[in-house]
């Protein structure tokens, strides 16, 4: 395997929403220009280009289409995309890389959740034929997840709150973060559900956003960066789509993806978790340990812009190294109702 | 440092304009399972599944390889979903490849899919998009132009297009698989169809279908089980924005730079001389001249000449879509993949009636959008 790192990362501010349209393009030129810029490279040092987005987000066909306008790819560019998370893309820009085709690839992904009503369009990722008919909403399917690790101890309200606690105060020190600052455990208990047991403060904010990230191989990512962060490992796994066949309180798929990518002795994890009680399962599931950092950025619930959401986590964690905060980290990604669908990749500086 | 990568199988479902048999699970399984048989391999044996399909909005679910997850035998697995239109089944095939290339995986499964028939492709192809051109004409009314300009530039005779019609639902007779088979069809009867953009008749579209296909990739240790895989020689993709200022749409320059790549990395000087057998994207009859100029199979201008003397039949010089091509089945996620396919399976001589003799390098092509995205692949009996 090749040496690979993440060089560079830019994010637009997570949003309630953007008034840039929904092919991403007025949210990707300023962030891959910003980020081409702190390399000091061209588009033209970029040997491979993948985005992620979702043609059901933005309410047309081709999403991607319109936003490869904002890479200016002219000349033809090698360039691929995935309906899926940009974690994902980040996935298959590293796998082009390691086959040793290209040393650099460029990795996007855009959503403008604002165009739509998030809740029901994410109902459409259900089993068409006998689930989707009766359209649970994603707040209702996450709802039924946090309400069976309730029953079945867990997690509790107050501990979810404590999540939301933590998340929000985090988000003080991110400048791109929609939401920041919380009232106390005790406050936010009071307030009504909104999806029982979830409460406003479990759930991740609707948010407009972009991410962009740089990875690079060998002499190439040393000479462009003084502290590349370097993949040690990157994997990624899928659960049932049955939800009633799923135990809901576990996640398989993400301990596969950790067990894959290693994730021991890492200092920083950046869990990709929409809902507080997300956070308390993968803690669990991925046996990490109390003095492991939990999502110091604020994550998905100080701002979620789907389909950049799990690369801002690989951003946020790979700044942890190129800051010198940490020596080794880990993001998260995640995809699908109820954590079905995961990818860990851990990095590390040298 | 790469490693290499074999096709170790292939599988098909039968293509209709609708599938109301099976469900969209039942669709995939039907050539998975037929991909595995033909690769001599179980579920288990597959490490990673890379799934393609065009546009959500053509079935009406979103992301569907989250819910088709258990069908397509990706739990516990790493399941990627490639997007990238039209050429989306080749793709597909491409990001498979680049899992072994990479030393990643041992057998990766790839499926691409469209069921059509579950919505409208019309409607989803229509959805008015802000400070965008509408495509209301549907891809006939958007390519018309692009072939009368193809003809007025090489000064090609009218009835090329129809020598290519008749010549892939001919070749169709012989594919199992195809959905529309016409033995007996000649060039006076495609030229006696409705025309429906000028100059493109009835006789000269791709159908819509309902269909699935399937390969599966493995490492060089893997094709070790198989008797005579498709070693994968090159792959290629390459795309460019719908428009610019001085974009040549009839011959992109995406799709020229995408096979010179592609050539370049087969270690190919004179494609014409040393591809036996060739799968190109041809939806609409005048675009294998379009492609033979683009590819570099002739010079600009030429691609028609091969077509007209008969040279592109199976028999010729160089036999394009002896499986029928997409002008004979059309699920439109899966055209790239099935054209991917039956360029290795012409190599590994399993195409049965349509195959063409003494194939030892093919090449699978694919294009999509309005002429942007391009993907490619060589294949050949002897390793790399």
């Amino acid at each position: 395997m090749r040496d690979v790192a993440v060089v560079g990362f830019a994010q637009t501010p997570q949003v309630r929403e953007t008034r840039a349209t929904t092919n991403g393009v007025e949210m990707l030129v300023p962030i891959i220009n910003g980020v081409l810029r702190d390399l000091d490279i061209t588009k033209h040092d970029i040997g491979f280009w993948c985005s992620g987005s979702s043609d059901y987000l933005a309410g047309r066909a081709f999403s991607f289409v319109s936003a490869i306008d904002a890479t200016g790819p002219v000349p033809p560019i090698n360039e691929s995309h995935v309906e899926a998370d940009a974690a994902w893309a980040m996935y298959e820009a590293w796998v082009k890389i390691q086959t040793g085709d290209v040393d650099t690839a460029l990795v996007y992904g855009f959503g403008k959740s604002s165009a739509g009503d998030l809740r029901r369009t994410l109902a459409l990722q259900l089993d068409p034929y006998v689930l989707a008919p009766l359209w649970p909403d994603s707040l209702a399917i996450a709802g039924l997840q946090a309400q069976l690790g309730i029953e079945q101890g867990r997690w509790s309200e107050a501990a979810m709150a404590e999540v939301a606690v933590r998340a929000r105060r985090d988000a003080e020190t991110n400048p791109n973060a929609q939401l920041a600052g919380s009232k106390d455990v005790d406050a936010l208990l009071a307030e009504p559900y909104l999806a029982q047991p979830l409460r406003r403060h479990d759930c991740a904010p609707i948010t407009d956003g972009a991410a962009v990230i740089v990875l690079a191989a060998d002499e190439r990512a040393r000479r462009l960066s003084p502290r590349p962060a370097w993949i040690t490992g990157i994997a990624h796994a899928i659960d049932s789509a049955h939800i009633g066949a799923r135990d809901l309180t576990t996640s398989p798929s993400a301990a596969k993806a950790a067990r894959t990518a290693g994730i021991d002795s890492v200092e920083v994890a950046e869990l990709h978790t929409p809902f507080t009680h997300q956070e308390l399962l993968l803690h669990a599931e991925l046996g990490l340990g109390d003095d492991v950092r939990l999502t110091p950025s604020g994550g998905a619930l100080a701002g979620n812009p789907m389909f950049a959401g799990g690369l801002v986590r690989v951003g946020e964690a790979a700044r942890q190294i190129f800051d010198g905060a940490a020596g080794r980290v880990m993001a998260h990604a995640t995809a699908g109702p109820a954590l079905q669908q995961n990818l860990v990749c851990v990095m590390e500086g040298r | 440092m790469k490693e290499r990568a074999a096709v170790l199988g292939t599988g098909q479902t039968h293509y209709r304009a609708k599938r109301q048999d099976v469900s969209m699970a039942g669709l995939l399984h039907e050539a998975i399972d037929r991909a595995l048989a033909d690769a001599h391999v179980g579920w288990d044996d597959i490490d990673a599944v890379v799934v393609g399909k065009a546009p959500d909005f053509f079935e009406g679910v979103m992301m569907p390889e989250l819910s088709l997850a258990d069908a397509i035998g990706a739990v516990g697995k790493p399941l990627l979903r490639v997007h990238t239109a039209g050429s989306v089944g080749g793709s597909t095939g491409v990001v498979a490849a680049s899992l072994v290339h990479a030393g990643v995986h041992e057998r990766v499964l790839a499926v691409a899919w469209e069921k059509q028939s579950e919505s409208n492709a019309m409607w989803a192809l229509s959805i008015p998009i802000p400070f965008n051109m509408p495509v209301n004409a549907g891809a006939g009314g958007y390519f018309a132009p692009h072939v009368r300009s193809y003809i007025r530039r090489s000064g090609a005779p009218t009835h090329v297009g129809a020598i290519v019609a008749a010549k892939d639902r001919r070749n169709a007779a012989k594919n199992p698989f195809a959905h529309l088979k016409q033995p007996d069809q000649t060039v006076e009867k495609v030229q006696a169809s409705q025309m429906l953009w000028d100059p493109i008749r009835y006789d000269e579209t791709c159908p819509s279908s309902d269909g699935a296909c399937a390969v599966v990739i493995g490492s060089e240790n893997a094709a070790r089980a198989v008797d005579r895989p498709a070693w994968i020689h090159a792959t290629s993709m390459r795309t460019e924005p719908t428009t610019y200022a001085g974009r040549d749409q009839v011959n992109p320059r995406a799709g020229r730079d995408c096979a010179a790549a592609l050539w370049k990395q087969a270690g190919i000087t004179n494609p014409l001389e040393e591809i036996d057998a060739a799968e190109i994207y041809v939806p609409f009859s005048w675009f294998e001249p379009m492609w033979l100029e683009n590819l570099g199979f002739t010079p600009e201008g030429e691609g028609w000449k091969l077509t007209e003397a008969g040279e592109t039949e199976i028999g010729g010089k160089l036999p394009i879509n002896a499986s029928g091509g997409v002008l004979s089945s059309n699920p439109i996620g899966a055209s790239g993949m099935i054209r991917f396919a039956e360029a290795a399976m012409q190599v590994m001589g399993r195409a049965g009636e349509h195959q063409v003799e003494g194939v030892r390098k093919a090449v699978g092509h694919a294009y999509g959008g309005g002429s942007q995205f391009f993907s490619m692949w060589v294949v050949g009996s002897e390793k790399p």
